[in-house]
């Protein structure tokens, strides 16, 4: 009971707090409190993920208590979400386009393996390697993006294709051999930089700063490649005239068409730069594994679109955002580790993401009747 | 010449020159024989099209008789299977609406072209939004929104056609008669040689139509030739020079209204009336 009334005066304050200097919508007394809601949240999306995290913090600080609100289990919700919150970027941007990428997850590997393979079995510098995979990246994702635009195929029935074709690429490349972590470390430790720990609150300390509140934060540098990747995406995205590009083509391609917009190029662009933000989080991926495995990550993809779904981006295209994508990244995590920490099976955990798939997908259909 | 080798190509059909203003002009936007089909309907059959410069033409006819099909087959938004266009008197065969535009040719499209979830400074802007001139727009590409919101708002006032408190509001939440207003501001404060309009009063009302008509004589007034496709006589006759009369996919008259009154337009139109020979095309 106290914990359903917590929970909905802290969806009331995220509201408030997403509402800056109340909007004209609030004096229409005339229209129910289910419009304005329908109102409010088709003009701030974003912060219906924000109210379940709270949700789902509040909650599993009283199921699981003391374990679940510890600075050192958030460190470890972070470290588990970095590599599906940099997918999840990527995807993003493929489903700001209306599209769907179900390659993402084998580009990481494939990208994983060329850098690691080439720096570790084929001895070459890890300043030719890393590139190398990065470059690989760029290249499957640009291929899903010539396919999509040029044969006028959907892109799930694409990248369903390049799926089996990326992973098959992988195993030729990889011989199904994996990269110890051992070897790794003597050839490229670069590669293995990502998943360097360090605590903030030491850092701080070192520059002469108490920060008391950051005691017991675990984090590695994968984390901080997660953020950098997410504000530079968010920056181009909101900032620069292809961002803009990429909302008008996802929203009415027909209409950006007309407007001027080259859609093709903006759909080559996303699919590309995308799979570049893949090989990215291949480097995070040796980092928190150490080496390389070519069989890793085999649900990366599923989870990828769970997180932007979650994150409140609508899979019709044109609405959405990368900050909505990290808190959904976030949910995921915090929800399968509350459940775990109160004692429950594996099983309750994807049940609980199941349902909240399908809750915020209506949740987008219900908000988009607004426009209609 | 230049008006010379753009009408060498068209031997077969009979020029327009006669029923424009002045023979020795070179047509602003020109085509002769446009074809396009959509599967067995042929939405254009043979279709002309004569623009002259610094002229407010309408063009007129029924639903579905392929004027929106023609305006589109003219700025690039469909390829037509057969025909030729010119634009001042130079061939051209524009592959998509940009290049159309990037050559001064704006247009608002019947279905708006607008992008919903984008406020109404992304939409007037969309195609060719402006960078920042400092470091951080040459370097990082950021956009100048203070000066595209600057701008959308003061081409919107000076259309004084709708009244936004926001010019970031996305266009979906405007009504449609707003969103036909943002969508003639963009062509209006954006077309240097030619702008077409499709049926820009259809969603507007008494007020909003004026301000429309009015938009469109200011442009004349800057020397620039309209397009003008409506179904609304009174506006047609009060606004065009000319009008060009379109049924069952082809230009098949083209009057003068002050020679010709509304009901001799629609007669027309509708198939009642032989087109008057002297000016059909
Ligand atoms: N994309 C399309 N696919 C199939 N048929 C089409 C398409 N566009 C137009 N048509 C057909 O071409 C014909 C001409 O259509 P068009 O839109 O040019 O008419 P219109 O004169 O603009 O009519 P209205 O006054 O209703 O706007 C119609 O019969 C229409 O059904
Ligand atoms: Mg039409």
């Amino acid at each position: 009971m106290s914990d359903n009334a917590t929970g909905s005066a802290a969806a009331e304050r995220g509201l408030a707090e997403a509402e800056p200097g109340g909007v004209a919508s609030f004096d229409n007394a005339d229209r129910g409190p289910i419009r304005r809601l329908q109102e409010i949240l088709h003009q701030y999306p974003t912060s219906i993920p924000f109210i379940v995290l709270l949700i789902g913090v509040v909650i599993f600080s009283f199921a699981a208590p003391g374990k679940f609100l510890a600075p050192f289990n958030f460190s470890l919700i972070l470290q588990q979400v970095t590599i599906i919150a940099i997918l999840g970027v990527a995807q993003t941007l493929i489903i700001l386009t209306a599209g769907i990428d179900l390659s993402v997850g084998v580009i990481m590997i494939l990208a994983s393996v060329v850098m690691g393979r080439t720096a570790v079995v084929y001895g070459v510098p890890v300043e030719i390697a890393f590139p190398l995979g990065l470059l690989a990246g760029l290249a499957c994702g640009f291929v899903n993006g010539l396919i999509v635009t040029k044969l006028r195929l959907p892109p799930f029935i694409v990248t369903l294709g390049t799926w089996s074709i990326f992973g098959a690429l992988n195993v030729w490349y990889s011989k199904s051999e994996t990269i110890r972590q051992a070897d790794m470390q003597e050839s490229a430790p670069f590669l293995q930089w990502t998943g360097t720990i360090f605590k903030p609150y030491d850092f701080f300390a070192r520059m002469g700063l108490d920060l008391g509140f950051l005691k017991g934060w675990v984090l590695n540098y994968g984390s901080i490649v997660m953020l950098l990747v997410a504000a530079v995406i968010w920056y181009v995205l909101n900032k620069t005239a292809f961002g803009r590009h990429v909302y008008a083509s996802g929203d009415d391609p027909d209409a950006a068409r007309l407007a001027g917009i080259n859609t093709d190029r903006t759909l080559i662009g996303v699919y590309a730069l995308a799979g570049f933000i893949c090989a990215i989080a291949a480097w995070v991926l040796i980092g928190r594994i150490g080496g390389v495995s070519p069989q890793a990550g085999q649900t990366a993809n599923l989870d990828s679109i769970t997180a932007v779904v979650i994150g409140g981006t609508s899979l019709f295209g044109g609405r959405g955002s990368i900050v909505g994508t990290l808190v959904g990244a976030l949910i995921v995590g915090v929800f399968r580790n509350g459940l775990a920490l109160s004692g429950l099976e594996l099983l309750w955990q994807d049940f609980a993401v199941g349902v909240l798939i399908i809750v915020a997908v209506t949740i987008d259909q219900w908000i988009r009747k607004i426009s209609s | 010449m230049t008006h010379e080798a753009g009408t060498t190509h068209v031997a077969g059909y009979a020029p327009a020159a006669a029923l424009a203003p002045d023979t020795m002009v070179v047509p602003a936007l020109q085509a002769r024989g446009l074809n396009k089909r959509y599967g067995r309907v042929v939405a254009l059959d043979n279709a002309d099209f004569d623009l002259m410069p610094n002229e407010i033409l309408a063009v007129i006819g029924d639903n579905g008789a392929g004027k929106s099909t023609l305006i589109k087959a003219l700025t690039g938004a469909v390829s037509p299977d057969h025909g030729e266009i010119w634009l001042n008197g130079e061939p051209v065969a524009f592959k998509s609406p940009i290049e159309a535009r990037n050559l001064g040719i704006e247009t608002v499209y019947q279905n708006l072209a607008l992008s919903p979830a984008l406020s109404i400074a992304d939409n007037m802007f969309l195609g060719r939004e402006k960078r920042r001139e400092d470091f951080f727009g040459r370097m990082f590409r950021t956009l100048d929104k203070t000066y595209m919101q600057k701008m959308a708002r003061q081409k919107l006032t000076e259309l004084g056609l709708l009244t936004i408190q926001n010019i970031n509001q996305p266009v979906e939440t405007l009504s449609g008669g707003q969103r036909q207003g943002v969508a003639v501001a963009r062509a209006a404060a954006f077309g240097s040689r030619v702008v077409i309009m499709d049926e820009p009063t259809a969603a507007l009302g008494v007020k909003e139509s004026r301000k429309v008509l009015e938009t469109i004589l200011r442009l004349k007034e800057r020397g620039l030739p309209i397009v003008l496709i409506s179904h609304n006589m009174p506006h047609v006759f009060e606004v065009a020079d000319r009008i060009h009369i379109h049924r069952l996919g082809k230009r098949i008259a083209v009057i003068n209204p002050k020679r010709h009154t509304m009901s001799d337009a629609v007669a027309i139109m509708t198939g009642a009336m032989a087109p008057p020979a002297d000016e059909a095309a």
